[in-house]
């Protein structure tokens, strides 16, 4: 598993890999709200918190159709289906993977983007946990999604289409927590449930996911 | 299960053609005596006027929603565990009707509620979590379409409908959480309980029934369909085989 | 130890191709299939090493037993041939690579990107693999498609190796190559006839 974890990585790494993508585009999304609705600071105050999240989701679903789809191009998702690991593992190892290379890079970029955007001072914190508590659902969730989607050509869109919408508890908690956070209001509801859809994904979605790569292979 | 004969395409075509005529007509007579009862037949509402009465599609059209999806979960269960095409096909040819009556139940929302709130939307709890069901029933069928194997289009449509199944679930929790923020409060709200018992309830549950009925209707004559498809493609295969 | 298949019928698609498959392939033996395009191999391959489920009849002695190599060389673009083998090795509890990169004469490109090889020294380090997995039976899908004369010595080689270390070997393929005493199983006389689809899974429809 662990030689998984650090082969995704590498690849991650390497030229064409797509680190970075998803931050490049958090960053190119963010200074592209105050375009569309206008510069005024108290306006994009209120809106930072929702806005950093969806850019934070936005990002994390664009690099999630590389996750399996190129495996299975190149033949290697087959030969893991009959390697000695649990498919359910590998999937799991793969979801952290990706929030290694997408997820937490995003987490840790969210506060300076946040200065764009003239989020209040005490929304930082809650920002950050909250971003660091949900992204792994939006991983585990999307690479569910790609599970779904990896035999299919084209799937990426598809795929969008079908994991958005089960992206919309993680968005709404952790969006809740980043603003109520903002404005000095009590957080930990939303936040226990979020790190509750977190928890639940992690541990239970590789199953699903394994079960529907099985069907595709098949 | 005497009814597990039914996973029998060749049965469940026999059974429906004796069901359905009977389906078609109570259906029309549930939804014409009901329909034509509720807006002809009530009085207007006090405080809403006549709008209310939009309840009378509002209503029916979001239960079917609901059950339609109920009934794919329990259809994609059958499937998975015990590989009947039937069921699975029924699933299949149940998901467009349930799109359609969320979105009637949508616009009718919409409708029912713009002389109250002066616009056409807004992001009340309930028709924001009709709004997210709607997205869930077009991911469904949109991967029935774009999978190429029919068995493998079954199967990954209901793990789909599993996993849908239970984020729909949270969603509506999320929801109810999330629009406590809004600070508009009870006068957005759609809640049926407070209204229902101001209008009448007779002409209602012939609505609902009629609705009922034609969802079983048109699944039965769907799934007919889609089994006359399957058993085109079998043919077909065994042809181009012995060629 | 060994491959037995007893009666096995395998489908594609959920139509049967293949139907009464039975043979057995002790160790040290080899067994080669033959037939046209088409005609099931590669579904019957993927059947043994576990891909899909077999229609009917048993197959014992192919759980954690079977490397296989398909069409794909199951190596990433972007890793060099040294990590992508080293990365099969320790996914399957190895650590040497270095048998399979002599057998191979893989030494000079251990540190190249795969994604830089031509399409035989890609299919070489594909093969390699199977050396490093330290699985009894091999299953190959025509293994020999974009190698070289000499290329195909050194997989003749490497397969003679493995079947005199107590290995197994089921191929696809139409080359000779020099196994002298490996079973051969043509396939064309097994294939599923229009009549007798039976335990297809479309087959309530008819």
């Amino acid at each position: 598993m662990i030689a998984l974890l650090i082969r995704d990585l590498r690849l991650a790494f390497r030229a064409g890999g797509g680190f970075g993508l998803g931050l490049a585009f958090f960053l190119i999304l963010v200074v592209l709200v105050p375009f569309s609705v206008g510069p005024q600071s108290a306006l994009l105050s209120s809106i930072a918190p929702g806005v950093l999240w969806l850019g934070a989701l936005l990002a994390c679903l664009l690099s999630l159709d590389r996750l399996l789809a190129l495996d299975f191009e190149d033949g290697t998702l087959d030969v893991l289906a009959t390697a000695p690991l649990p498919l359910e593992a590998a999937l799991a190892v793969k979801g952290l993977a990706h929030w290694i290379t997408t997820g937490l890079p995003l987490v840790l970029a969210a506060p300076f983007l946040g200065v764009l955007l003239n989020l209040p001072p005490e929304g930082f914190v809650w920002l950050v946990v909250s971003l660091l508590l949900g992204t792994p659902a939006l991983s585990m969730i999307g690479a569910f999604g790609a599970a779904l989607t990896v035999g299919i050509k084209r799937g990426g869109l598809l795929m969008s289409l079908l994991v958005l919408p089960l992206y919309v508890p993680t968005l709404i908690f952790g969006a809740e927590a980043a603003r109520r956070g903002a404005v000095g209001m009590a957080v930990d509801t939303p936040l226990l449930l979020l790190a509750g859809i977190s928890l639940g994904s992690v541990a239970l979605l590789p199953f699903a996911a394994a079960a529907a790569l099985r069907m595709t292979i098949r | 299960m005497s009814l597990w004969k039914y996973a029998n395409p060749v049965k469940f075509l026999a059974l429906s053609a004796r069901v359905q005529p009977f389906a078609w007509a109570a259906a029309a007579l549930g939804i014409l005596i009901g329909l034509g009862w509720g807006f002809f037949g009530t009085p207007d509402d006090f405080r809403q006027g006549s709008t209310i009465k939009i309840i009378y599609i509002h209503v029916p059209a979001a239960w079917i929603a609901i059950n339609a999806w109920i009934m794919m979960l329990i259809a994609s269960l059958i499937w998975l565990v015990r590989r009947h095409h039937v069921s699975a096909l029924a699933a299949k040819a149940a998901a467009p009707v349930g799109l359609v009556m969320t979105v009637i139940g949508l616009v009718t929302g919409a409708v029912w509620g713009q002389p109250m709130w002066g616009t056409w939307w807004a992001w009340d709890p309930r028709l924001t979590s009709f709004l997210i069901l709607f997205l869930f029933y077009l991911g469904y069928i949109a991967l029935w379409e774009a999978v190429e194997d029919p068995d493998t289009a079954a199967d990954l449509t209901s793990v789909l409908c599993l996993v849908g199944s239970v984020f729909a679930l949270m969603s509506r929790y999320a929801v109810l959480f999330w629009s406590q923020g809004l600070h508009q409060g009870a006068t957005l709200s759609l809640d049926k309980e407070e209204n229902i018992s101001d209008v009448f309830w007779q002409p209602l549950v012939l609505s609902i029934a009629g609705f009922t009925l034609l969802f079983l209707a048109l699944v039965l004559y769907r799934t007919g369909t889609e089994i006359a498809l399957r058993r085109t493609r079998a043919l077909n295969v065994r042809l181009d085989k012995a060629v | 130890m060994g491959l037995r298949l007893t009666h096995v019928a395998v489908a594609r698609g959920g139509v049967p191709v293949l139907s009464g498959v039975s043979f057995s392939l002790a160790d040290g033996k080899a067994l080669i299939l033959r037939g046209p395009n088409g005609s099931g191999k590669t579904t019957l391959l993927r059947t043994i090493a576990g891909l899909q489920p077999a229609l009917s009849g048993h197959i014992e002695g192919a759980a954690d037993t079977v490397a296989y190599a398909g069409h794909a060389d199951g190596l990433k673009a972007m890793l060099t041939v040294a990590e992508n083998l080293t990365f099969w090795a320790a996914v399957y509890g190895h650590h040497d690579i270095e048998p399979a990169l002599k057998a191979y004469t893989l030494g000079p490109l251990r540190d190249r990107l795969t994604g830089t090889l031509s399409a035989g020294q890609k299919r070489r380090a594909g093969l390699a693999r199977l050396m490093v997995t330290g699985r009894p039976i091999w299953v190959l899908d025509e293994p020999t498609v974009s190698l070289d004369a000499d290329a195909v010595g050194l997989f003749a080689n490497a397969v003679r190796n493995h079947l005199g270390a107590g290995g197994m070997a089921l191929l696809a393929t139409h080359i000779d190559l020099g196994l002298s005493d490996a079973l051969v199983l043509d396939v064309t006389p097994l294939r599923a006839q229009a009549s007798e689809m039976h335990g297809a899974s479309d087959e309530a429809f008819l």
